[in-house]
């Protein structure tokens, strides 16, 4: 696991991509104003990205990850604790996958 | 993302906006109890950059210059060799495109101190001591270095964290046993409990969704990812113009 010059150069890159859109709001703000449009767009981007990368594994993989994914979401929204949150959902993505190989 | 606070008037004309120790103190002091969360999330991050095979040096500096938890944990699962780099840039540029929103809602303040100032404070934004700094705001106070003293304090926890996790990850053999592949998953899962403003949400999330779904089966890589990010805002924003 050396550092390569590849992995190195990517994440000066993501800073690079990172700190230009937090300077982007406020020199923005000194030259133009946002559209409405542009702001409900950005709005909705965070949240729409991490469903489509969490959609496959959850939807498409099988009932213990679609099983998980619910007792964790309604842990979440309950608790607000990170950590129990991921303790709770990798504990039932465990659980159901034993009950699945044994049932089999 | 509260529309209200985007809309937020800026400070008077007639008064300063400060920038002093005294302000970032108490920026500081206020975002510690969030930092303990913050820390959760970095610990696990750094676990899961372990099963990535990022080294501790990477770790490291990655947190410690790029600074942005979604984007970290996003780019973990295109982290094979050899690096697509391109498709990290862009998924990184998509994920923190939000932080535009972010600094233009605090720019009435911001442009009112000195450029320096206000250009390094920024690189410390992110969307904890945003929302802190956008509450102190709403209740008239005018120091600039509350951002700055919130920004240093989840700037240290995050990347003493994910540091404790990497060094953490080295001890754990072979997750997929114990299901801590799914660990990735509920990071995410969580942080989306967070992002859910309610039903307007519903649908560009289910397009997200959908899109992504049969993007995975049908295409190549990780395109899945920006394909559903992208359908799904955008249907938002179609939805909200009719």
């Amino acid at each position: 696991m050396q550092t390569s010059f590849a992995a190195l150069l990517t994440i000066l890159g993501m800073a690079l991509v990172t700190y230009v859109t937090r300077i982007s709001g406020l020199w923005l703000m000194s030259h133009v104003t946002l559209s409405t449009r542009m702001k409900t767009w950005l709005g909705y981007l965070p949240g729409t990205v991490i469903v489509a990368l969490v959609a496959p594994t959850v939807f498409s993989t099988g009932v213990a990850e679609a099983g998980a994914a619910l007792a964790t979401v309604l842990v979440m929204a309950r608790t607000r604790n990170v950590l129990l949150t991921i303790l709770v959902g990798v504990s039932v993505v465990w659980g159901l996958r034993m009950l699945q190989a044994n049932l089999r | 993302m509260s529309d209200d606070l985007l809309l937020a008037p800026g400070p008077p004309a007639e008064e300063p906006v400060a920038f002093d120790v005294k302000g970032g103190v108490v920026g500081a002091r206020r975002t510690v109890p969030i930092a303990l969360s913050v820390c959760a999330y970095g610990l696990v991050f750094g676990v899961l950059a372990q099963q990535a095979r990022l080294s501790l040096l990477e770790v490291f500096l990655m947190s410690g210059f790029v600074y942005a938890g979604s984007a970290q944990l996003l780019v973990l699962s295109l982290w094979s060799m050899p690096l697509p780099i391109a498709t990290i840039l862009l998924t990184t540029l998509i994920v923190n495109l939000r932080n535009l929103l972010l600094g233009a809602a605090v720019s009435p303040w911001l442009l009112r101190i000195s450029p320096f100032k206000a250009y390094s404070t920024l690189f410390f934004l992110s969307d904890e001591s945003w929302a802190l700094t956008m509450g102190e705001f709403a209740k008239g106070r005018r120091n600039a270095a509350f951002l700055l003293g919130s920004g240093l304090v989840l700037y240290v926890a995050w990347v003493g964290s994910t540091v404790a996790g990497r060094t953490l990850g080295d001890v754990v053999h072979d997750p997929a046993r114990f299901g801590l592949d799914f660990a990735f998953t509920a990071v995410f899962l969580s942080l989306l409990v967070g992002f859910w403003n309610g039903k307007s949400d519903l649908l560009p999330w289910v397009v997200a969704a959908l899109v992504a779904v049969t993007a995975a089966h049908f295409l190549p890589g990780k395109w899945y990812i920006l394909l559903g990010g992208v359908s799904g805002s955008v249907a938002g924003v179609v939805r909200h113009a009719d």
